[in-house]
């Protein structure tokens, strides 16, 4: 793709996804079918588990008519409602939250036993809309999982200069939820806690926060040669490659040989091969489809996929009783007693 | 025979579609236990339950990215801004977000954005605001701003059947203040179509929400004087009804547009552009804007009453226009 992008070929930006590569796949790998993300530019990783093909990438990239957005955004920029259950990012860090919150919520009242996932940076977590997001998702104890993904740098900003926590998990506990950190250059340890974080958020436990450390090992984006990054910091990141990690594990399990390797190598350099000459054959779009789809004017149908009787959420059975049990004021009430019959209340936290 | 005020009317519109659709669902702060600042969701919690009407934290962003996720899950969820100067802190969410996801991907959004907007109440400067522009200017949404308690019934209902995202901009001078006799059976109002209020063949007085009404005193009082005022109630604002606009200004051959936003950028520039593009060679004067002022909405009687269009300062540039 960066050749693409040189031979002027890519018409706007090229967000790489090299050193967070197992950050995407294991991520995504520790979903359901029925599962929804909403991926990150660099996600791109995540978008080929849940089934897009590198063609849908490139004549993305492309600004082609074939694409899935047929030439109306560029990059990572799409999504399938219906069958991949794909959401398509924006360039404005932190909405996902909150959406995929909804999701969550709305796949929890149709009794569809579903979870959420969208991934940000260290940057995006110094949004608002990162904080009103996850807030309302942790009072509404929605199933999603939100992966944080330090990669140490917000374009030119460090992290240090980011935010005054070292350790991004320590952002759940603002929200009372699970936080838990990842090795993210193991694709096994990501789906390993990210299966787990799943598990916890389906169960109804509310969401969690999986912060995975690794390293962007390239520019913000490709026009950026990324100066301001320390040589020895890449360098040592380098001898940690996701990619090189992982084929060490496969070797040392026994799981491929060099033959598997080369195989492997081999279909997807021709899949990718293919796929770029459909890309670059594909046409542009014509002009005045630029004029179309702004509404949906009955070309979609809405239909909620309902997994419990509707009946649960209609009258008589949803009649509910208007006020607040007000949990937390008798638990502060009960506290107020206890630290009045002389015990300090212990100290939370580490 | 029960009159029902604006406020009922669209309280009726939430219970009777959330009653039809059970994928339809409320949220927003206060909206459950207390019934919304204003009740106009009152009664609805002890009816549907905690699950279809959501209290949530004091969040624009996240209720309406989470109202955005609920419509791509196939729900039809209803979100309430509590004032709606409170729609500045989702404004991304909606222009950036809601506007743009069926055009780029093919991912409609029904979803309804409703609030109380506008002045008259002594509100001050942060609970008046008339924010519709910033949205009409925004391709992908729609924007309705009922003035009867019929209207606010019949275009909710249809809102929340649309598939794409729709601002429910509720005037809070009328919620109390206006009330009729609805039909008693099922109806719709159609977004994206004007109303001839009052037929007249002197000039025509273009409005909308609030200001329909303070158009139809001025008409009334312009009767007396002999002259006929057509006034035209937009009800949409975009979708835009040219065609009714554009039939009545042949018609009279003049045009007065009133609006309570402010005058710069405001909907009267839109329809000034409209009619002259369309419409110059019909036009027998200049097109005139009575509008509030380029200020924000003070908070002292005297300075809103100044702020504010009112009947009498319609009524002296329609009969300037009438003479021209």
């Amino acid at each position: 793709m960066a050749r693409l992008f040189r031979q002027n070929k890519i018409l706007g930006g090229l967000y790489s996804s090299y050193g967070q590569e197992a950050i995407s796949v294991g991520t995504a790998f520790a979903l359901g079918p029925g599962d929804w993300i909403a991926p990150m530019i660099r996600n791109i990783g995540a978008l080929l588990v849940r089934g897009f093909k590198p063609r849908d990438i490139l004549t993305q990239h492309m600004a082609r008519y074939t694409s899935p957005t047929k030439g109306k955004d560029g990059t990572s920029h799409f999504g399938d409602l219906k069958m991949r259950h794909v959401v398509s990012p924006t360039s404005v860090l932190g909405d996902l939250i909150p959406v995929m919150a909804g999701i969550a919520m709305a796949g929890r009242y149709l009794g569809q036993k579903i979870v959420t996932m969208t991934w940000i940076g260290d940057g995006g977590t110094s949004t608002g809309v990162f904080h009103e997001g996850l807030n309302l998702a942790a009072v509404q104890k929605a199933p999603f999982v939100l992966v944080v993904e330090n990669n140490q740098w917000a374009y030119s900003t460090p992290v240090e200069r980011q935010t005054g926590l070292r350790d991004l998990a320590d952002r759940a506990k603002a929200y009372g939820i699970k936080g838990a950190i990842v090795d993210g250059n193991d694709v096994i340890a990501v789906e390993r806690t990210t299966r787990e974080a799943v598990a916890y958020a389906r169960a109804g436990n509310g969401p969690v926060l999986i912060e995975a450390k690794t390293m962007r090992m390239r520019g913000h984006a490709q026009h950026d040669a990324a100066e301001y990054v320390p040589r020895e910091t890449l360098e040592s990141w380098k001898r940690r490659d996701p990619l090189d990690l992982y084929e060490k594990y496969l070797g040392k399990h026994k799981l491929w040989n060099p033959e598997t390797k080369k195989e492997i190598d081999q279909r997807i350099a021709r899949e990718i091969q293919e796929d770029v000459e459909f890309a670059e054959n594909s046409p542009f779009p014509p002009a005045e489809s630029a004029e179309q789809g702004v509404y949906c004017e009955g070309c979609h149908e809405i239909k909620a996929e309902w997994k419990r009787p509707k009946e649960e959420v209609m009258p008589p059975l949803s009649s509910v009783k208007p006020e607040w049990p007000l949990h937390a004021l008798r638990g502060a009430a009960r506290a107020k007693k206890s630290a009045a019959q002389s015990k300090p209340p212990k100290r939370s936290g580490r | 025979m029960t009159e029902t005020t604006y406020l009922e009317a669209i309280r009726q519109a939430l219970a009777e579609e959330m009653n039809r659709d059970p994928a339809v669902v409320l949220l927003g702060e206060d909206v459950g236990v207390y019934g919304g600042a204003f009740k106009a969701s009152q009664g609805l919690l002890e009816r549907f339950g905690w699950e279809r009407v959501i209290d949530t934290p004091i969040s624009e962003s996240a209720i309406v990215g989470a109202a955005i996720g609920m419509s791509f899950a196939g729900l039809r969820p209803v979100a309430e801004m509590q004032f709606i100067d409170f729609i500045a802190c989702a404004f991304n969410q909606i222009t950036n977000f809601a506007a743009k996801a069926h055009y780029l991907w093919g991912a409609p959004v029904p979803l309804v954005l409703r609030g109380p907007c506008g002045g008259g109440v002594h509100g001050g400067p942060f609970h008046s605001a008339n924010p519709e522009m910033y949205f009409v200017h925004t391709p992908g949404l729609k924007v309705v701003c009922p003035a009867t308690a019929y209207d606010a019934k019949g275009l909710l209902k249809s809102a929340i059947r649309d598939n794409n995202p729709v601002l429910f901009f509720e005037h809070k001078f009328l919620y109390r203040r206006i009330k009729e006799e609805l039909p008693t059976g099922e109806y719709t109002v159609p977004i994206g179509k004007a109303v001839v209020r009052r037929a007249g063949r002197d000039l025509t007085i273009i409005s909308y929400a609030a200001m329909l009404h303070t158009s139809l005193e001025a008409a009334a009082e312009l009767a007396k004087e002999g002259i006929e005022a057509e006034v035209v109630d937009l009800r949409t604002l975009l979708p835009l009804d040219h065609e009714t606009i554009l039939a009545s200004v042949r018609k009279t051959n003049k045009l007065l547009v009133v609006h309570e936003d402010t005058r710069t950028g405001g909907m009267a520039g839109e329809i000034a552009a409209l009619v002259t593009e369309s419409a110059f060679e019909d036009l027998d004067g200049p097109i005139r804007r009575v509008t509030s002022l380029d200020t924000p909405v003070p908070y002292a009687s005297a300075l809103e009453e100044y702020f504010l269009p009112n009947v009498a300062k319609v009524v002296t540039m329609a009969r300037e226009l009438a003479h021209y």
